[in-house]
């Protein structure tokens, strides 16, 4: 039985009276490539938020690799608010920020993009190692950690040529076509030397060429860096083409579950998210 | 010839020439003359400037508490250096002071005098730093909390209350209180000051180039982003915010060198916005319009411009040119770099990139878009 990476235990998000994400239970076993979809709003990115420590849920916990790495229960004004169930489970808070979560081991990229602007593309990758290194302020500044950077550099440039990006690493993030800096976005988080990489809507934007690419792409690092894949995404080709398995939400709440070929027969689906094809 | 030796030739030649040309002023002029009180002064303003980039321009935190913090370094100065048979008649009014050493004299003892005495200096310098490193570190706990405008107010107030501080009777056995602390060692000559704040610039440089300086940049382009790279923001920021401070003490143990008397006036927070000026006009990211505006700022307000006060300026004679002008005249200067040089004289740009034609040919693309 492979291990489980990422749990998601009644998870519920609420922005005062606005449920986010209704108590959302989900789990990715190490390997697996997995998606999660639902229509605009219906808090997929909320999930992902939660998940990287950007928000704190309003209620549940999330494990990483066995291990408990974000929990609370409702307190102060959400107490009276809080509308979920699972409500007296979890008595613990535990809201590390953002940095911590990645330096676990599990990156994400944005769904509009968050590139260093004044950065080439080759620093923007490379500074994503340096919640890696090991130097301080002192022996960096002082260069008594030219073995560490140099072996940096080269990872950087290996990382640059598997994503096809190392022709253009001296130009500026923002002057790539939008393709390119959506790659760029997932070289970047791939240096962070994650164990489980987030993408939240990598196909955002491209035709359907570049989605074709990107589809193998993703297949390819997973194989590549022996990740685990999260992602959001709307493009169902990309979805039903890598995905070993899919979550979907609508309005905060988890309607189904399965592989790609369950999902597609599944009505509640359909009714709410994908519809029927015109050429069906 | 790779493009990376040329850059390092072509920077290497230009510090040694600027560097010679120091030594030169200092040879042929005296000490007083208004060269060498232009160089000191621009070297120490170069300095602060640097520091405040680092932190303005650099991570993106906009503080304005410089003023205070070169307070700090130039009091410890002052204080730790004061020779002890000057101490009755600096602080006469407290009793010759809480204080009774001089670092300077302290060193002089088993180094002998030149040497013991600048070592002590130095270390009077590097006190004053170390000061100021510590109070960022304690304001820096509840102010960085704060984001951009509210941050600069945050940091602004602390700069004003401990020059407030500073002057209180109280604390007179140390300060001296509103009164002035003087008869401390100096440099006479340009050279130290240059040297000196030459070698800190180039470890602020070191610093920004570091993986840690990459770090910093990204928290200024985007800290969301930053953070989800595991870049811990608080960490960073007080680092940064350290780092600055310290290089502010020591600039301002230099400007009390240079002034040759200490007093809390000077560094109110004008002092600050004089330097935020530079920081602006040189360039926000760039060291080295840094250091260009606060040689060019200070040379013509101090020299060039001078004769807008007194009457006489170009050989022109006109009633207008009288106590003031020189600030309005100076004032519709820095309006027009501010028009017509939006990125500073030099942008993000360094010395070396000077050579770049592709880092040219960017900014062209930038100015079209």
């Amino acid at each position: 039985m492979s291990k489980n990476v990422l749990k998601v235990e009644n998870v519920t998000m609420q922005f005062g009276g606005v449920v986010a994400v209704d108590n959302l239970n989900l789990e990715i076993n190490e390997g697996e490539i997995v998606a999660l979809i639902g229509p605009n709003g219906a808090g997929k990115t909320t999930a992902f938020n939660v998940v990287t420590g950007v928000y704190q849920p309003t209620n549940g916990a999330v494990w990483f690799n066995g291990e408990k790495i974000v929990e609370n229960h409702p307190q102060g004004k959400m107490k009276s608010m809080y509308k979920g169930e699972h409500a007296g489970e979890y008595t613990g808070v535990l809201a590390p920020t953002p940095d911590k979560i990645t330096k676990l081991g599990l990156a994400r990229t944005f769904q509009n993009i968050r590139l260093w602007k004044s950065q080439t593309v080759f620093n923007n990758v490379l500074i994503a190692k340096h919640c890696r290194s090991t130097s301080n302020v002192f022996s960096a500044t002082f260069r008594m950690n030219r073995k560490e950077e140099a072996a940096q550099r080269a990872h950087v440039e290996e990382l640059l040529k598997i994503v096809g990006l190392y022709d253009v690493k001296d130009e500026l993030a923002t002057s790539l076509p939008y393709g390119k800096q959506r790659r760029l976005e997932i070289a970047r988080a791939l240096a962070a030397e994650p164990q489980l990489l987030l993408l939240d809507e990598p196909a955002a934007g491209m035709n359907p060429q570049e989605t074709d690419e990107l589809t193998a792409f993703i297949g390819e690092i997973r194989d590549r860096f022996k990740l685990t894949i999260f992602l959001i995404e709307h493009h169902m080709n990309l979805v039903m083409g890598i995905s070993d398995r899919i979550y979907v939400l609508d309005f905060g709440k988890l309607i189904a579950e399965g592989t790609p070929a369950e999902i597609q027969n599944n009505q509640r689906v359909i009714d709410a998210y994908l519809g029927v094809a015109d050429d069906a | 010839m790779t493009m990376k030796k040329k850059k390092t030739i072509f920077t290497a030649v230009v510090l040694a020439v600027l560097l010679a040309a120091c030594v030169a002023v200092d040879l042929t002029l005296p000490s007083y003359h208004i060269a060498v009180t232009v160089i000191k002064k621009a070297t120490v303003y170069a300095l602060v400037a640097v520091s405040m980039n680092l932190l303005n321009g650099f991570t993106g935190l906009f503080s304005l508490g410089q003023a205070g913090f070169m307070l700090l370094g130039a009091y410890a100065y002052g204080v730790l250096t004061i020779p002890v048979a000057k101490r009755a008649s600096v602080y006469q009014y407290f009793d010759g002071g809480a204080i009774q050493f001089s670092l300077p004299e302290i060193f002089a003892g088993f180094l002998g005098d030149t040497v013991g005495s600048t070592v002590g200096m130095l270390l009077a310098l590097l006190v004053g730093g170390l000061l100021a490193a510590l109070m960022a570190y304690l304001i820096g706990l509840p102010v960085l909390r704060l984001k951009s405008d509210y941050l600069a107010i945050a940091t602004l107030g602390f700069a004003e209350i401990l020059r407030a501080f500073f002057q209180w009777n109280a604390l007179g056995p140390i300060t001296n209180g509103s009164n002035l602390l003087k008869s401390y060692p100096t440099f006479a000559h340009a050279t130290p000051y240059v040297i000196l704040a030459g070698l800190m610039i180039a470890v602020i440089l070191l610093l920004i180039t570091s993986t840690y300086g990459r770090a910093f940049r990204a928290i200024r382009d985007d800290e969301v982003a930053a953070e989800a790279m595991g870049i811990n923001l608080a960490r960073h920021k007080r680092m940064a915010f350290i780092i600055s401070s310290f290089f502010a003490g020591i600039g301002g143990g230099m400007m009390a060198m240079y002034m040759g008397t200490i007093a809390a006036a000077p560094f109110k927070s004008t002092l600050t916005y004089e330097i935020l000026l530079i920081v602006v006009i040189g360039g926000i990211g760039s060291i080295t319009g840094s250091v260009l505006a606060s040689f060019l700022y200070i040379f013509s307000s101090e020299w060039l411009l001078r004769g807008l006060d007194s009457g006489k300026f170009l050989g022109i004679n006109s009633p207008i040119f009288k106590n003031g002008f020189r600030m309005v005249v100076l004032s519709v200067i820095i309006m027009c770099i501010v028009l017509f040089f939006r990125k500073g004289i030099m942008g993000d740009k360094e010395l070396p990139d000077l050579l770049d034609r592709r880092s040219r040919k960017r900014k062209k693309e930038a100015a079209g878009k």
